[in-house]
């Protein structure tokens, strides 16, 4: 069908005009709220102790959900909400990486709130169109698309039967339906998000965000991946959301001094000329070229995070992506990014389902998907992994949440705790492609084992051993999730800083609020709990930041000034901080500092955390990890590293391994461990001004001007 | 058996032992290094000849990388 006949079969539910509004400073001060019940559509404006106290992004998106919803609102309830928040910084072109959304929701994996960060250009046009804070309430009857035009300024709710729901096909009809003109400098001047048929059949959906790649011609996709909210989105009935703007000026955030932030883009775009090459090499690679390092240190999930190498690795080494992405493309996932990350594989030809035969883009892999869809899989297969990131992609699931269940279910499989007849025939022992495959395309038809897969690790613990009578105690150990969030792709066993990194996360196991297993497993430089404590205070909290501001986190850290090595602490790039205080300043006309910097982003943390305990959650038992995150679970476990473990037993726990069976060393090292993290929790909470039990106490709510009464009022009842 | 020691590991050392040469031993194959030894910041263009001398403290800090 073609994209004018998909169109005639719209029909128009609500068309609403609105006041343009010009960005002052990096904002509109001014929120756009719909609610699909009764297809409402209103400007709400952000009042200045909004803006204070929350400064954008995440911070908006938390505010907004916590007063749009109960504290027992349910994912799928009418009034759960999607948020999708920008920033300030979001949208100028000067400095890499300043592109991001924020997407804040009720989780259906973990019931708390969930945040997930997201590129593409959508955000930026959102902001262009007029306003910081897109505020999605309500359901719809039948499937819908919401289409903000920012050129004529309405913004219009229709219901959309014909067009597909699978992101690769709905991403292109869209923008060529919305664009201007068939000219490609119309086409990226639309963006469009949407999810997939897995998004609705599963609880581990996502959100892709697209932007035009022009010299392609092609429709990218980025994921807001984790946690669901593509499920959520299916629930509300939205197949899309499309803003469209006239074009992209030098200026669009009306910046307050434009010279400093063009100044220290011009540094950074010379490091990433310079330095690039011979350090990560993101340009080419992207951040797939992690994988043979994490191999290297025994960090890359391997067969459900039991090992951390693997000899085959090599077949998924940054040397095979570097042959498979596309070399000397434009790889931004928005305008003026030099950093160029987001890689992409050209004409690849789908091997399954019902894609099968086509030639399509696939963006990425990146680490994670590489990672989480290959090695913790057992699948060595480079082909394979691109396919998987192709249908996770598009049938709008997250790869993270993905790779994690899979190697759960298959550990499970070759343990016998499930067999053929629970997975409906399905061969799932580790490197089986052909199932894996037949899984995802299973979860995106809502059928067969893969409707038991996608309800995600912790609901599956659940039905595995109320259904199939299997051992709870030991899928507890192996089962790597916290929260009900799936962890990310990293090995966290020998670093104390990571597992705490991981596992106190607001949102669940996700490592972008700190990865410190190098500076800690490593480089031995965070020995004692009390520097744990501390790095597990700073850079949770600097990273909450770019959640803030609409920026990516990679420029920060992924290129290395020249001169960083003779700074005193060059682990936090004191450099690229600089930059960073310097481009806020530059746009809001603030005159903040580093330690200013981090206090913005303490408030909006801790309001999460109280956010968490108002549902429920949050507190110290919420913390707690799966064992294999901290140690080795199984014999075979200890065994493929029993030379080193045994070394730590007598080092470390000061106990002759000599003659002890393996069963018994697993107990010595598990309670050793299991009290270390103990004392992390009790460090890293007076370090953040908790309480024992997790709890921001009021002294320290105070400190930081986010005693606000409805705060005060949760966090009393825990104090 | 003379040795270094590197972030805190003891490893033997080998005459004309560089930067380098404790690197691939020690399986540092990450890019966004920091390396001092005895306190003297090396280089990474210096990496393959610059000698490491026997009983020295070698520092290699791994900065972070990655999504």
């Amino acid at each position: 069908m073609s994209v004018k006949e998909l169109q005639s079969r719209h029909k128009l539910l609500k068309k609403q005009s609105y006041e343009p509004k010009e960005l002052y400073r990096g904002y509109t001060d001014r929120v756009l709220y719909i609610n699909l019940d009764d297809n409402t559509v209103a400007e709400k404006p952000i009042p200045a102790m909004m803006k204070e106290k929350f400064v954008g992004g995440k911070g908006y998106g938390l505010k907004l959900l916590w007063d749009g919803t109960r504290p027992d609102t349910k994912w799928n309830d009418n009034d759960n909400e999607i948020i999708i928040s920008p920033g300030p910084i979001a949208g100028i072109t000067q400095y890499a990486g300043s592109g991001k959304s924020l997407v804040v929701s009720i989780s259906p994996l973990t019931d708390i709130v969930i945040d997930s960060n997201v590129g593409g250009y959508f955000g930026p046009f959102l902001k262009f169109s007029g306003f910081d804070v897109l505020e999605i309430q309500g359901k719809a009857k039948n499937d819908i698309i919401i289409v903000i035009d920012g050129i004529r300024n309405t913004v219009s709710i229709e219901e959309a039967p014909g067009e597909e729901i699978d992101s690769h096909i709905i991403a292109e009809q869209l923008t060529e339906m919305y664009s201007e003109s068939a000219d490609p400098r119309d086409m990226k001047n639309v963006s469009v998000i949407s999810a997939g048929n897995a998004a609705q059949n599963t609880l581990i959906g996502l959100l892709n965000f697209s932007w035009y790649d022009i010299k392609r011609k092609k429709c990218r996709l980025k994921q807001a991946g984790r946690g669901g909210i593509g499920t959520v989105f299916r629930d509300k009935k939205i197949k899309a959301v499309v803003v469209k703007v006239a074009g992209v000026s030098p200026d669009p955030n009306h910046v307050a001094d434009m010279e400093p932030i063009k100044e220290r883009g011009a540094r950074f775009a010379k490091e990433m000329k310079e330095l690039d090459p011979h350090q990560c090499r993101m340009k080419q690679e992207g951040t797939a070229h992690l994988v043979n390092v994490m191999n290297d240190y025994d960090l890359l999930p391997t067969h459900n995070f039991k090992f951390g190498s693997h000899k085959d690795a090599d077949n998924l080494h940054s040397r095979v992506w570097n042959k498979k992405f596309t070399q000397g493309m434009n790889d931004g996932c928005w305008i003026g990014c030099t950093m160029n990350c987001c890689k992409g594989v050209d004409d690849f030809e789908l091997k399954s389902g019902p894609y099968k035969g086509h030639k399509v883009i696939v963006d990425g892999p990146e680490y994670e998907t590489a990672a989480g869809v290959g090695a913790n899989l057992g699948i060595f297969d480079a082909d394979a992994v691109i396919e998987l990131n192709f249908y996770c992609d598009t049938y709008g699931i997250d790869t993270i949440s993905f790779g994690t269940i899979v190697s759960f279910a298959m550990e499970c499989y070759e343990n016998g705790l499930i067999n053929k007849t629970h997975t409906g025939g399905l061969d799932l022992h580790f490197g089986n492609i052909p199932s894996t495959l037949e899984l995802i395309h299973q979860m995106a038809r809502g059928e067969g084992f893969g409707k038991i897969a996608g309800l995600g690790v912790r609901k599956m613990k659940e039905y595995f051993a109320e259904n199939y009578g299997a051992d709870l105690k030991f899928m507890n150990d192996i089962g790597m999730e916290n929260k009900g969030l799936e962890y990310s792709q990293y090995v966290s066993k020998e670093s104390l800083a990571q597992q705490g990194g991981y596992a106190m996360t607001n949102k669940g196991p996700q490592h972008d609020e700190a990865w410190l297993i190098f500076m800690d497993m490593v480089n031995n430089r965070i020995p004692t709990f009390e520097n744990k404590a501390e790095a597990l205070h700073y850079f949770p909290m600097f990273r909450t930041w770019f959640g803030l501001m609409g920026l990516c986190k990679l420029p920060w850290n992924d290129v290395e000034p020249e001169n960083n090595a003779k700074e005193a602490e060059p682990a936090k790039v004191p450099e690229h901080v600089d930059n960073y205080v310097t481009i806020y300043n530059a746009v809001t006309g603030s005159n903040i500092d580093k330690h200013e910097l981090i206090r913005q982003s303490e408030r909006v943390y801790n309001f999460q955390r109280t956010f968490n305990i108002r549902r429920g959650y949050g507190l110290r038992k919420h913390d707690n990890q799966p064992y294999r995150a901290a140690g080795p679970v199984t014999v075979e476990e200890y065994k493929s590293r029993e030379e080193f473990y045994d070394k730590k037993m007598k080092e470390d726990i000061k106990v002759d391994p000599a003659g002890k069976p393996v069963e018994e060393k697993i107990a010595i090292t598990r309670k050793y461990r299991e009290d270390r993290y103990e004392q992390l929790l009790d460090a890293v909470y007076k370090r953040r001004g908790w309480t024992k039990n997790g709890v921001p106490t009021l002294e320290h709510m105070i400190s930081l001007g986010m005693d606000l009464p409805e705060v005060v009022e949760v966090l009393k009842k825990h104090l | 058996m003379e040795t270094v020691s590197v972030n805190g590991n003891i490893i033997e050392w080998t005459e004309g032992m560089t930067v380098r040469d404790v690197l691939n031993v020690m399986k540092y194959t990450f890019k966004l290094l920091i390396v001092d030894v005895n306190g003297e910041h090396v280089k990474r263009d210096q990496y393959d000849t610059y000698k490491v001398p026997k009983n020295s403290e070698v520092n290699v800090i791994h900065l972070m990388s990655g999504g």
